[in-house]
C-alpha cells in the first residue's frame, strides 16, 4: 500500500492544525467580547469632553489655542499608525499599512516630510524596513491598552504639533464596524476642525476655574488623547474580531483538507485491498 | 426626585459612576467643591483626590478616587471627567522622554533588527529549495 502511511501522517498534522486553530478562534472569540465593551466604555467620556471642549472653544472665539489653527502651509506631517502587536489577524495590519503606504507615498510625491509614531509591532516592524522617521512607539499593550502608557508617546506627537515640527497630525487604524467587517481608516486629528468639534449642547455662562484658557488647554488635549486612545481600543477589537474570523476559516480548510485525504487514504486502501484479493483469486486460479 | 442632581464620573476607559445624588464633593483645583443641586454652571480642573457622592435614598456615601481632570456642572447634571492616571507636566514630559529614548534605540538597533528580517527571509528561500528538492526527488 504506497504512500497510505505519508497520508496517515498528513492527516494527524493537519488535525493537529485544526486543534490549535480552533483554540485560538475561541479564545479570540471571548477576547472579542471584552475588546468591543471596552471599546463602547470609551464612548462615553469621548462623547462629554468633545461637548465641554466645543462649548469652551465657542464661549472663547478670542482665544485660539494652537490646535484649532489651521496652518496654511502643510510642510511636515505627523503620522500615528496603530497596528497590532501579533498576527494571524487576516489583512487586518496589511490593509491598514497599504493605505498608509499609499498616502505617504502621495505626500512624499509633494515634498512633504512626516514623523511616525507607531502603536504594535507590526507596524513598528513596517516602519523600520521602510526607514520612516519613527519619532516614538509603544508596543506590547496587551488586552487591556491603558492610557497611561500611551501618554509618553502622544505627548511627542502633540509637542512636536505645537512646537512647530509638523502642521498636520493624523492617525492609521481599523474602525471596527462589525464582526465580520473591519475597514482601514485615516483620520486628522490635529488641526481639529470646527465640524469634528461640533456645535454645543445647550449653552450655560460657565464660571470657569483657574480661567478659560487652562481649562480649554487640558480638555483639548484630553480629547486628542481619547481619540488616539478611542483609535487603540477600536483597533484592539478589530483585531479579535479579524482573528477569530481568520482562525475559523483556517479550521474549516483543515477541515476540508482532512476530508479530501482521508477519501484519498480509503481509496488507496481499498485499491490495495482489491488488489491484494485478485492477486489470491489469481493464484488460486492459476493452481 | 427634585432636589437631585445626576452624577456621571466617567474616564476614558470606563464609566466609574452615574446615578442621582443629593450632594457631591470634589477637590476642585482651587479648594474643595460641594455641590447641591441647581449649581451654578461651571467648570474646573479638578486635582487627584476622592469624589463625595451622597447618593439619593442612600445613607451611605459613595466615594471615587480620582487622578485629576475635569469638572463640568450644568444646571442639572454634574460630570466629571476623571484622567486615568495622575497627570502632572513633569510627569508626563518624563514619559514623553522616555518615549523618546525608547525610538532613539530602536533606531540605533535598527541594524539588528534588519539583519533578523534578512536572516528569516533567508531561512524561508532556503526552506522552499529544501521543499523544492525532496519533491524532485520523489518523483524520480
Amino acid at each position: 500500500m504506497p504512500g497510505s502511511k505519508e497520508i496517515r501522517t498528513k492527516i494527524k498534522s493537519v488535525q493537529n492544525t485544526r486543534k490549535i486553530t480552533k483554540a485560538m478562534e475561541m479564545v479570540a472569540a471571548s477576547k472579542m467580547r471584552k475588546a468591543q465593551d471596552r471599546m463602547r466604555k470609551t464612548r462615553p467620556y469621548g462623547e462629554k469632553i468633545r461637548n465641554v471642549a466645543a462649548h469652551l472653544s465657542h464661549a472663547n472665539p478670542e482665544y485660539q489655542h494652537p490646535f484649532l489653527v489651521t496652518r496654511d502651509s502643510v510642510k511636515r506631517l505627523g503620522v500615528i499608525v496603530v497596528t497590532t502587536d501579533k498576527g494571524l489577524c487576516g489583512g487586518l495590519n496589511t490593509n491598514v499599512l497599504r493605505l498608509a503606504l499609499g498616502k505617504m507615498k502621495e505626500w512624499e510625491a509633494e515634498g512633504e516630510e512626516f514623523e511616525v509614531c507607531c502603536i504594535g509591532n507590526k507596524g513598528l516592524g513596517f516602519m523600520q524596513r521602510l526607514r520612516a522617521n519613527i519619532v516614538s512607539h509603544v508596543t506590547a499593550l496587551g488586552d487591556t491598552p491603558r492610557i497611561e502608557r500611551l501618554i509618553g508617546a502622544m505627548k511627542i506627537m502633540l509637542d512636536g504639533y505645537v512646537a512647530d515640527r509638523f502642521d498636520r497630525l493624523a492617525i492609521f487604524y481599523t474602525r471596527f464596524i462589525n464582526t465580520m467587517k473591519q475597514e482601514p481608516v485615516m483620520e486628522q486629528l490635529l488641526p481639529l476642525s470646527g465640524e469634528r468639534l461640533g456645535a454645543p449642547e445647550g449653552s450655560w455662562d460657565y464660571l470657569y476655574e483657574p480661567d478659560a484658557k487652562a481649562v480649554l488647554d487640558q480638555v483639548l488635549t484630553r480629547y486628542i488623547e481619547v481619540l488616539i486612545y478611542q483609535a487603540v481600543a477600536e483597533n484592539l477589537a478589530s483585531e479579535q474580531s479579524a482573528r477569530m474570523v481568520a482562525m475559523k476559516a483556517a479550521s474549516d480548510n483543515a477541515g476540508s483538507v482532512i476530508d479530501e485525504l482521508t477519501l484519498i487514504y480509503n481509496k488507496s486502501r481499498q485499491a490495495a485491498i482489491t488488489k491484494e484479493l485478485s492477486e489470491i483469486v489469481g493464484g488460486a486460479a492459476a493452481v | 426626585m427634585a432636589n437631585t442632581i445626576h452624577v456621571d464620573v466617567v474616564s476614558a476607559e470606563e464609566s466609574i459612576f452615574s446615578g442621582e445624588a443629593e450632594f457631591v464633593v470634589l477637590p476642585g483645583e482651587a479648594g474643595e467643591l460641594g455641590i447641591y443641586p441647581r449649581h451654578t454652571p461651571l467648570i474646573t480642573r479638578i486635582r487627584p483626590g476622592s469624589v463625595r457622592i451622597k447618593v439619593a435614598g442612600q445613607d451611605a456615601e459613595e466615594l471615587i478616587f480620582v487622578n485629576g481632570g475635569v469638572l463640568e456642572v450644568q444646571p442639572n447634571v454634574v460630570t466629571v471627567l476623571a484622567d486615568t492616571a495622575i497627570r502632572g507636566h513633569d510627569l508626563d514630559q518624563a514619559k514623553a522622554e522616555a518615549a523618546h529614548q525608547r525610538a532613539a534605540e530602536a533606531l540605533h538597533n535598527r541594524g539588528a533588527t534588519m539583519e533578523y528580517a534578512k536572516a528569516a527571509a533567508e531561512l524561508a528561500e532556503a526552506a522552499a529549495q529544501l521543499a523544492a528538492i525532496r519533491k524532485l526527488r520523489q518523483r524520480k
